[in-house]
């Protein structure tokens, strides 16, 4: 709006009455008034905070040499096992669940959207111990590669309920005009689906699978509810294991930085892929 | 003898909406026939039941010999010999040039790979864009982009191309480049079904001009009849607004009134169609 430059006053013009300060002034204060309020806060917690506990507690250089090796060559490469394998089964799952989604047939739309429904609804948490303690219980059934197997297929299940879904989204993101032009060339459906659709879809839903892959490494934490050993323990209980076991908090502070290590680049390379993906638009 | 398309009593509806309302006409091997009309007239949608890429709601629809309306007939096989340009390319654009002339070589026709290269890149030279075989579309105008996607049909050796306002989508310094290859292609004896705004384009290449409106063909004959002098007063209003735009006048010429009150039926329905096409 314009109505501060109109210099004619009549009945319907007349400008705004000048208050004190001018939006300019007001707008330097407001400022100052934020970066002053960070500052008060800033300093108290430096004058609160004991910052000798929270060295000898959080960053405690002796027990962190205690956590080396085992927090890299044990935990750190489980936690990694248990995400990728539970990833590779969510992925492939998700696909086939999402073709089922879009497919012609009407039972497999149906089949599949119960599917979703279902994993995405229960806390993966539960998927994981009726996987874990449920099935073997009831029928006997004995999941290949012990806690492995297990975790591959109950994390997966849980995480290709959302994959599904963002593969679906990427397909029907798919313009319409590229299966015409396959299906024009002679293209089967299927063949344009494969050939065509699919690729792009992917390339879309590349930063969305990323995200998952980061939620996975997380939802890994849940493992331990299914009663691990040493050999197969993962990062969250080994950090929290040695940190109870010491009465000191830095190892669990250390088991989170070894999850930080991980997903802070792999949410750089997502941002990464998202601007390159907007450039090649 | 056999026509290359024959189209008898073709009906499409889209809901309640009916876009075609009764199609007849055929187009001879080697003919260039150009479809004319205003914007929802049903052209584009008539020229997508030639390759059924729109299932008609009834009629008959006949390629080469083969009823594409029969229910046993196998699309898939049948639509190797017709190649079609979008108005909006529709390359794809995960593909360069080159792949996207091979493709569908490689996946439907099986040409060992090094044939398919050698024909892609025969007909990327053919369009003039030899020179862009490794570029990906986002890389390339529109005109090339339209180029390489005539050049991604005629690999496949069709004996029939269908044109859906191949340059609408382009600027217009570049709509020369596409008409020069289309020129060409009609030269060579290709048989063609084209549906455009291009009237010089009609007027010089088209052996014939079919002109459509509300679903129906109002007139259609030689180019220098339909569009020289044309004998329907619809044919003559849409001429008249196309070819001198600039003397349009607000809601049509008054002289023509009577036309348009008939010409008001199909017009609550003119956006839809479109909106079928481009949608979901």
């Amino acid at each position: 709006m314009s109505t501060t430059t109109v210099e004619p006053s009549g009945p319907a013009g007349t400008p705004p009455e000048r208050t004190g300060l001018s939006p300019r002034k007001r707008r330097r204060i407001s400022l100052g008034i934020q970066y002053a309020i960070g500052l008060v806060v800033l300093v108290a917690l430096v004058i609160v905070i004991d910052w000798g506990q929270v060295g000898e507690h959080f960053f405690d250089p002796d027990e962190i040499v205690k956590l080396f090796p085992n927090i890299f060559l044990i935990a750190m490469k489980n936690t990694v096992i248990y995400t990728v394998s539970a990833y590779v089964v969510g992925f492939a799952l998700g696909l086939v669940v999402a073709l089922m989604r879009l497919s012609s047939v009407k039972i497999y739309r149906w089949i599949a959207l119960v599917y979703v429904e279902i994993f995405r609804g229960l806390p993966a948490l539960l998927v994981l111990m009726i996987i874990g303690f449920g099935l073997p219980m009831a029928l006997g059934v004995q999941m290949p590669f012990d806690i492995y197997g297990k975790v591959a297929i109950g994390l997966g299940l849980a995480a290709s309920a959302y994959m599904a879904e963002t593969f679906r989204a990427g397909i029907e993101a798919v313009p319409k005009g590229q299966v015409e032009a396959a299906r024009s060339l002679g293209m089967s459906q299927s063949r344009a689906m494969v050939t065509i659709v699919v690729p792009q879809a992917l390339r879309i839903v590349i930063p969305p699978l990323t995200n998952e892959l980061v939620l996975l490494f997380k939802d890994s934490s849940l493992v331990s509810a299914l009663g691990i050993t040493a050999a197969t323990v993962e990062l969250t209980k080994f950090g929290s294991d040695m940190g109870i076991t010491a009465g000191d908090t830095t190892p669990m502070i250390v088991a989170g930085m070894s999850y930080l290590v991980i997903t802070v680049p792999l949410g750089i390379a997502v941002r990464k892929l998202e601007a390159r993906q907007r450039k090649g638009r | 003898m056999t026509h290359a398309v024959e189209i008898r009593d073709l009906h499409k509806s889209f809901g309640a909406l009916s876009v075609l309302r009764g199609i007849d006409f055929t187009v001879d091997p080697g003919q260039v026939v150009c479809v004319i009309g205003p914007s929802g007239s049903g052209k584009s949608t008539l020229l997508r039941c030639v390759n059924m890429l729109e299932t008609p709601t009834s009629g008959k629809v006949v390629v080469n010999g083969a009823e594409l309306t029969d229910p046993d007939c196998d699309i898939d096989a049948c639509r190797r010999t017709v190649g079609m340009v979008f108005q909006q390319f529709n390359l794809f654009p995960h593909m360069t040039a080159l792949q996207n002339v091979m493709i569908a070589q490689l996946r439907v026709l099986k040409r060992g790979k090094a044939d398919a290269e050698r024909i892609a890149r025969e007909n990327l030279e053919k369009v003039g864009v030899g020179d862009k075989a490794d570029a990906y579309p986002a890389q390339l105008s529109g005109g090339q982009q339209q180029r390489v996607a005539i050049a991604r049909a005629l690999a496949m050796d069709p004996s029939l191309m269908l044109f859906d306002e191949p340059t609408s989508a382009l600027d217009p310094e570049l709509v020369g480049d596409v008409l020069a290859v289309m020129r060409k292609l009609a030269q060579d004896g290709m048989t063609m079904l084209v549906v455009t705004h291009e009237m010089a384009f009609a007027r010089d290449v088209a052996d014939h001009v079919v002109f459509m409106d509300g679903g129906v063909i109002v007139e259609e004959g030689p180019p220098d009849r339909v569009i020289g002098d044309p004998q329907h007063p619809r044919t003559r209003t849409f001429l008249k607004r196309v070819l001198d735009p600039t003397h349009a006048e607000v809601g049509g010429a008054p002289d023509v009134d009577a036309i348009h009150a008939g010409k008001d039926a199909p017009e609550p329905g003119r956006a839809a169609p479109s909106g079928f096409e481009h949608g979901a």
